[in-house]
């Protein structure tokens, strides 16, 4: 384990801010006895959009699971708008990975969209009208209205994509919470998500979003958090995307770190 | 005589016949539709476990009730003996995973097994008590719809009903749970409680499925309805209500068979109508029947072999310099074998794609603007899998009509504008004859 320079700046125990849309107190999560992410410690403050990067296996995916209580925790306290998730849980929308699900399932694009709309809904009542035109709605904002009738196995990897960012548009939540939403989608379905993602923070919203490509993060997200294991760094882009955290964050991942410092217009300084 | 005797009970002419079958055609109803939940979740051998295990509870119910002096052929004791059995044993099933780490279907076995093993065990110590041998407990086993009373039937009928009713108010949520249990989690649907009532509703049409088609079988009327169904239809409702109605006929076929010649014993006719229908719908399912598919990859193959010939075509033109070529140039320009060509260029020159030019042949000015097409896609193609190396391989569709078919507009101009050349057949980015 690397020795983090530069990690004063990280919140800790009870100085959290009360106004973050996010805030995890000293979270320890593992898988059997192994321990994938040891005390982390984070604000993301509302309003922002924000991307969690680190290496693969690093408990990015973890985190956000783990936020949602999808896996036990060993310790730690997860506050959403200052409550717990339980209690806030109509302000909060979830994007899995893609690979979760069985793509052959039969049901269509519209009826995986109109699913955001049950927790709304109430265990027995059945989608109706209002349901199936705010799915419509959610679908034409990610420029899949054509394909509402389509069954999902027949939809590109990119178009799935999609549907499960539209199905979480339909629960106009307060915070979003994104599992590798890029994760193998082609160039044009990457800037329609980017853009979907810009117009839900310019509406007030706070975007948490697991992200994997080190050129474009500076790009696309204003905050971000380092992780690997634990919170390596976690502050708005620019002070918090030195050659110094990734460094820390990859270890000694070389070509990672060049590919980062070319993004950032640092042309391999220090690495 | 069985021609009038099975007629009598297709129209239902004897009243309790009509009661036995309508009960056992709702049974069928309520097998197919919980049953299509269980294969969506992927839990479907659950309910032969479950089924299995419940051997012990029916005969340690008689041997308890026997012990006790109670009326030991009470079908409401027994039953409850096998909801209690089925009951524990879907329990057991998720709990003996997580505690021991097996993998499902290796703890299903020992449940099953180990189940249905003290099941007969324990009947033999039945059978030697008083009264154990008329109380017809191997009726469990194998069913026995046509001898059952109306009373039985009604029973049946009844439960499966109930059963199809919180099917249908739930369906959405079940829906939800078989498709992405982790998002259900995430907007605050228990998993586990849904799940108890998916097994809940699973054991009571096992039990009430007990004395109709017996236990072995009783399987069959919760998979085989849905996984027929499955061939004609991609959507979930449609999928569940066609399996109701699949059960239902199998059910009432199947009952009123084994009723007008008793010797054919009711279970083994339902479940056999059940393989039938499903037999007929792998072949002919509009959706993922084996036909269909055939029929497509055909039509598949026809195309590509077209697409082939063109593309073959238009490169030897641009390599000889001329408009004629030959079989010979053909052959050298790709590894197909020689009938393959020979087909190919029958059949270009039946569609008016190529001509006949003295010794050799030439494209037809259709098969040219087609060849032109084909090419520029498929260069296109090749320049997008190139360029987006990482990301492109399942967005890759050569045999669409169009790139644009497939790809953003601005890929496409992205990719055309690489090629120079715009709408022209661009140049190959690599040396012909080198094919991918």
């Amino acid at each position: 384990m690397h020795h983090v320079a530069g990690t004063s700046q990280l919140p800790r125990g009870s100085e959290h801010d009360p106004n973050a849309a996010l805030s995890i107190h000293d979270l320890t999560v593992a898988y059997d006895r192994r321990p994938v992410l040891w005390d982390v410690d984070l604000d993301i403050p509302a309003g922002c959009l924000a991307a969690i990067v680190g290496p693969n296996g690093a408990g990015k995916s973890t985190l956000i699971k783990a936020c949602l209580d999808l896996l036990p925790r060993v310790s730690g306290d997860v506050r959403m708008f200052g409550a717990p998730w339980r209690s806030v849980r109509s302000r909060v929308a979830y994007v899995p990975q893609r690979e979760t699900v069985d793509w052959d399932f039969p049901v269509s694009a519209l009826d995986v969209v109109a699913m955001g709309t049950y927790a709304k809904l109430g265990w027995l009542r059945p989608v109706g009208r209002n349901q199936k035109r705010a799915a419509m709605e959610a679908l034409d904002r990610v420029g899949l209205v054509e394909f509402a009738r389509r069954q999902i196995s027949q939809l590109s990897g990119g178009q799935q994509q999609r549907v499960f960012l539209a199905r979480a548009l339909v629960q106009h939540a307060d915070l979003y919470l994104m599992d590798e939403p890029f994760a193998s989608v082609d160039a044009a379905t990457e800037q329609a998500i980017v853009e979907t993602l810009q117009s839900l923070r310019a509406s007030g919203a706070t975007l948490v979003v697991v992200h994997h490509d080190l050129q474009t993060v500076a790009e696309y997200f204003e905050h971000v958090v380092l992780l690997n294991m634990r919170v390596v760094a976690s502050g708005p882009m620019a002070e918090t995307l030195t050659t110094a955290n990734l460094r820390a964050t990859y270890g000694g991942r070389l070509t990672l770190l060049e590919q980062a410092a070319t993004a950032l217009g640092r042309s391999g300084k220090g690495s | 005589m069985l021609a009038a005797s099975l007629y009598d009970t297709l129209l239902l002419t004897d009243w309790n016949v009509r009661v036995v079958v309508l009960g056992t055609a709702l049974l069928g109803v309520a097998g197919g539709v919980v049953g299509s939940f269980l294969v969506l979740r992927k839990r479907a051998l659950l309910g032969d476990a479950v089924s299995h295990a419940m051997l012990p509870g029916v005969v340690g119910a008689f041997i308890a009730m026997q012990l006790l002096g109670y009326e030991g052929k009470s079908l409401a004791g027994l039953l409850t003996g096998a909801a209690l059995a089925g009951w524990l044993a879907s329990w057991s099933i998720p709990l003996l995973k997580r505690v021991t780490g097996l993998k499902e279907d290796a703890v299903m076995g020992v449940v099953l097994g180990g189940g249905f093993g003290l099941g007969i065990a324990l009947l033999g110590v039945a059978q030697s008590l008083p009264e154990g041998n008329q109380a017809g407990l191997e009726s469990f086993i194998y069913g026995r719809a046509a001898s059952m009373l109306a009373s039985d039937a009604i029973g049946i009928g009844v439960t499966a009903v109930v059963a199809v009713a919180a099917c249908t108010l739930l369906a959405k949520e079940f829906r939800l749970l078989c498709f992405d249990e982790a998002f259900g989690r995430a907007i605050g649907r228990r998993e586990g409680l849904l799940d108890l009532m998916l097994m809940l509703l699973a054991v009571t049409v096992t039990v009430v499925g007990l004395q109709a088609v017996g236990l072995i079988l009783v399987i069959a009327l919760l998979i085989i309805p849905a996984a027929a169904a499955r061939f004609w239809t991609d959507d979930c409702v449609c999928m569940v209500a066609l399996a109701g109605a699949i059960g239902a006929t199998s059910c009432w076929l199947g009952t009123s068979i084994s009723a007008a010649a008793p010797k054919l014993p009711a279970g083994s006719i339902v479940v056999l109508t059940l393989t039938g229908l499903f037999i007929i719908s792998l072949a002919f399912g509009v959706r993922r029947g084996g036909l269909w598919r055939l029929v497509n990859a055909r039509r598949l193959s026809v195309r590509t072999a077209r697409q082939h010939l063109l593309r073959a075509a238009a490169e030897q033109a641009e390599v000889l310099g001329g408009a004629v070529w030959t079989l010979q140039d053909l052959h050298g320009a790709r590894s197909w074998s020689h009938s393959g060509a020979q087909r190919s260029l029958r059949r270009g020159i039946r569609a008016g794609d190529v001509a006949v030019c003295g010794e050799g042949f030439r494209l037809t000015s259709q098969g040219a603007a087609a060849a032109r097409r084909i090419l520029r896609n498929h260069r296109l193609w090749e320049l997008f899998l190139i360029r987006y190396a990482d990301i492109a391989a399942s967005h890759v569709d050569r045999g669409a009509d169009l790139v644009e078919h497939v790809l953003d507009d601005a890929i496409v101009r992205e990719l055309e504008l690489a090629m120079e050349r715009g709408d022209e057949a661009p140049p190959s980015p690599h040396p012909i004859g080198d094919v991918s």
